[in-house]
């Protein structure tokens, strides 16, 4: 069992009582809501009786079904299955009381981006939302986990969820990252190590050198793709980037409160001499730029390396290997770079924040890895790097914060100069509810989290999981390629190309 | 369905003949497909459990396991490793529940999709890989037999023998004492979580931070 690590400190301090089925009922500090898994709690209440206990705990936000294309915003949305579904919450959270970031609302986006950056998660909290990717708020210390409809109706019915404690299992990532490898290839080299299932049972701490380096962005796409490995929650501790990117934020503590706050996030922290139950190391500096190959996050392989041979892979994996490569056309023995792509699809609760946006226009504009603060503003569109002929490009920001910072600084003006969609925040094609989906058998590298037969639309579909950067490049290509190499040869053509 | 487990009603053995589904690592969407999620009630999610699945490019129904007549009206569906993985919508297990299936054997569960069964009455027990491909073929060579989760004696009980299954404690326990619908056990103790959440340093920091204050709902 482990002891003294901030996991075990969030469990204690939230603990109402131990339930007569052994479970613990565990108080949740922030509840995040949105439109698709709700309504039918909200019914199941309404059935019983029972009002909402903690209305000021939940936030609710939509982005499931919401239209991304600005002309298709308008209200009543023309698919009416979503016009219901979003009128459905925007019924239950005002008969409830519940803040809401409607559509139209600037602060409108995909959960797990809306309520970082509006400083509503905070270290030390415990997060719930229906939603898997609820794990990412461990990005800031907390502890998020993903819920079921019927959870949601007991955390609307009484601010708690009936949980069992799990296994602590720290990921010790050493050395440091290399140009162009993101926290999004971090989480999938450690999913391709422990597996799609390695984390059942567990929860994930990640620290050492290369966790510390990353700023909270990149610490959010790590702690969202948790759930891909079977880890319900995963977390990075809080510290001074933790802190600094709290300051300031709308719904974080001010002047004394912050300070005051501050000293409750450090006391959250691990213990030095904390237990865990399994500790694993990985080598940052052995990451490369990764892509999916398969139809699950953790066949995965260098975008620079051959796609493995299912019988050199272990065998209980082979047969799965083998169908995932009939589905994805992937070639044994060959690398995925070359591969022709359909569709690059740039944004999700992984990677739809400011910083993966300017990593990839940073890509679009030949840019070095370091150049992203010096991406947008007045950029020579004839010098922005064009989609390939035959690509459509969509971009779509996490949430309408990030979309409005990305235009104040001139961001979008690379993504259209280089032939990109530029969209309103939304879910869209990670799990197509909203209308942009694939079509046929088209192959998208998407800067998601799932590469599940089906996923974006069509059962056809393949879908490359890519950073933004490998995503970008892919896009300037029409073909799946390496970000290291195309900004190499953009610099060698002088920013042309 | 009329015969959806019962709110407070112990389930402490669930049978009834058997559905082997192959591979591991199915995942939520291919048990529902997302396009499904859009409908604000659970009332006719059974009618798309493995919809894309089930079908071929013109859309009939196929040799899916769920479509075999072999297996209609099964009632404990025997799956792989991680069943259940990926997103947690409760829409899956709904599904499953609504199609008829009762109470699910496996190698292993995602953990949130285990959770969501639990909160609906369905047992998920684990066994070996083994004793979960014996099963299998058990119920493939003949699907009119019986099978059975005792979830008391964690056993599963087929062709005459019973097989030893893991089942997380605490749903044993709140399926067996009809305790798996957590709300109002968890609403008797609201006094307590007004404490706990009193103490939490986060909650009414009095300075206008955080989520504490509701501005426009009033005080339900």
């Amino acid at each position: 069992m482990s002891e003294g690590t901030l996991y075990d400190k969030v469990w204690d301090r939230h603990t109402v009582t131990e339930l007569p089925d052994g479970r613990d009922q565990l108080f949740v500090g922030l509840h995040l809501m949105h439109e698709v898994t709700s309504p039918q709690a909200f019914g199941m209440l309404r059935e019983r009786g029972i009002e909402v206990a903690f209305p000021e705990r939940t936030v609710a936000t939509t982005d499931h079904i919401v239209p991304t294309a600005s002309a298709e915003r308008d209200r009543p949305l023309a698919d009416g299955q979503a016009e219901t579904m979003l009128s459905e919450l925007e019924r239950n959270v005002s008969e409830a009381g519940i803040r809401f970031f409607g559509l139209g609302d600037d602060r409108q986006g995909i959960t797990h981006v809306v309520a970082p950056e509006q400083g509503l998660t905070r270290p030390g909290m415990t997060v719930a939302c229906g939603d898997s990717h609820t794990s990412t708020h461990g990005a800031l210390g907390a502890v998020g986990v993903g819920i079921g409809t019927s959870q949601i109706r007991d955390v609307l019915a009484t601010g708690c969820i009936a949980a069992e404690k799990q296994s602590v299992r720290r990921i010790e990532v050493t050395g440091e990252l290399d140009d162009w490898v993101s926290a999004k290839d971090v989480i999938v080299t450690i999913i391709r190590q422990l597996g799609v299932d390695g984390g059942v049972g567990h929860v994930y701490e990640y620290g050492g050198p290369a966790i510390r380096a990353l700023d909270i962005e990149g610490r959010l796409a790590l702690c969202n793709m948790s759930i891909e490995g079977g880890a319900r929650a995963g977390y990075v501790q809080p510290d001074e980037t933790t802190y600094d990117y709290l300051r300031g934020r709308p719904f974080a503590p001010e002047g004394e409160a912050f300070a005051a706050a501050r000293e409750e996030w450090e006391a959250i922290r691990s213990e030095p001499d904390a237990t865990y139950d399994d500790v694993v190391e990985i080598d940052a500096d052995q990451i490369s730029p990764l892509v999916t190959w398969g139809t699950n996050p953790a066949q995965a392989v260098g975008v620079d390396e051959p796609v493995p041979e299912p019988a050199d892979l272990p065998e209980g994996e082979r047969e799965a290997a083998r169908e995932a490569q009939a589905h994805t056309g992937a070639t044994p023995g060959e690398p995925m770079a070359g591969t022709p792509v359909d569709v690059v699809f740039l944004g999700t609760c992984t990677n739809g924040r400011v910083s993966d946006f300017r990593r990839a226009a940073a890509v679009l504009e030949g840019r070095g890895p370091d150049e992203t603060d010096a991406v947008g503003g007045d950029v020579d569109a004839d010098a922005v790097g064009q989609i390939a002929d035959g690509v459509r490009g969509l971009a779509v920001p996490g949430s309408e914060t990030v979309r409005q910072e990305l235009e104040a600084a001139g961001v979008d003006e690379t993504f259209r100069a280089a032939g990109f969609e530029w969209r309103e925040a939304g879910c869209s094609m990670c799990l197509a509810m909203n209308g942009d989906e694939l079509v046929g058998d088209e192959l998208c590298v998407s800067a998601s989290n799932r590469n599940y037969v089906g996923r974006q639309g069509s059962t056809d579909a393949r879908t490359v999981l890519a950073s933004p950067a490998t995503a970008a490049a892919s896009a300037v290509r029409g073909e799946i390629a390496d970000p290291r190499v195309v900004t190499e040869t953009a610099d060698a053509q002088g920013g042309e190309q | 369905m009329s015969d959806l487990p019962e709110r407070g009603s112990a389930v402490r053995r669930v049978a009834g003949t058997g559905l082997p589904l192959p591979g591991d690592d199915v995942d939520t969407d291919q048990i529902v497909p997302a396009r499904f999620l859009k409908e604000v009630t659970f009332d006719e999610m059974g009618e798309y459990v493995f919809y894309d699945e089930r079908r071929d490019e013109d859309g009939e129904l196929g040799d899916h396991p769920f479509d075999r007549p072999a297996y209609r009206g099964a009632r404990i569906l025997v799956v792989g490793e991680n069943f259940g993985c990926g997103s947690s919508r409760e829409h899956a297990p709904q599904a499953l529940l609504r199609w008829g299936i009762r109470g699910i054997v496996g190698v292993s569960f995602a953990e949130i999709f285990a959770d969501n069964c639990s909160s609906l009455g369905v047992p998920t027990v684990t066994a070996d890989r083994e004793t979960v491909d014996d099963l299998r073929a058990f119920v493939a060579d003949d699907p009119d037999a019986g099978v059975e989760i005792d979830v008391t004696r964690e056993r599963v009980v087929y062709d005459g023998r019973e097989v030893s299954v893991g089942i997380d404690e605490s749903a044993r326990a709140a399926l067996i004492d009809g305790q798996w619908d957590t709300t109002s056990m968890m609403r008797a103790n609201l006094d307590r979580v007004a404490e706990t959440a009193a103490r939490l340093p986060y909650v009414d920091e009095g300075d206008g931070s955080g989520a504490g204050t509701n501005t426009s709902g009033g005080d339900q």
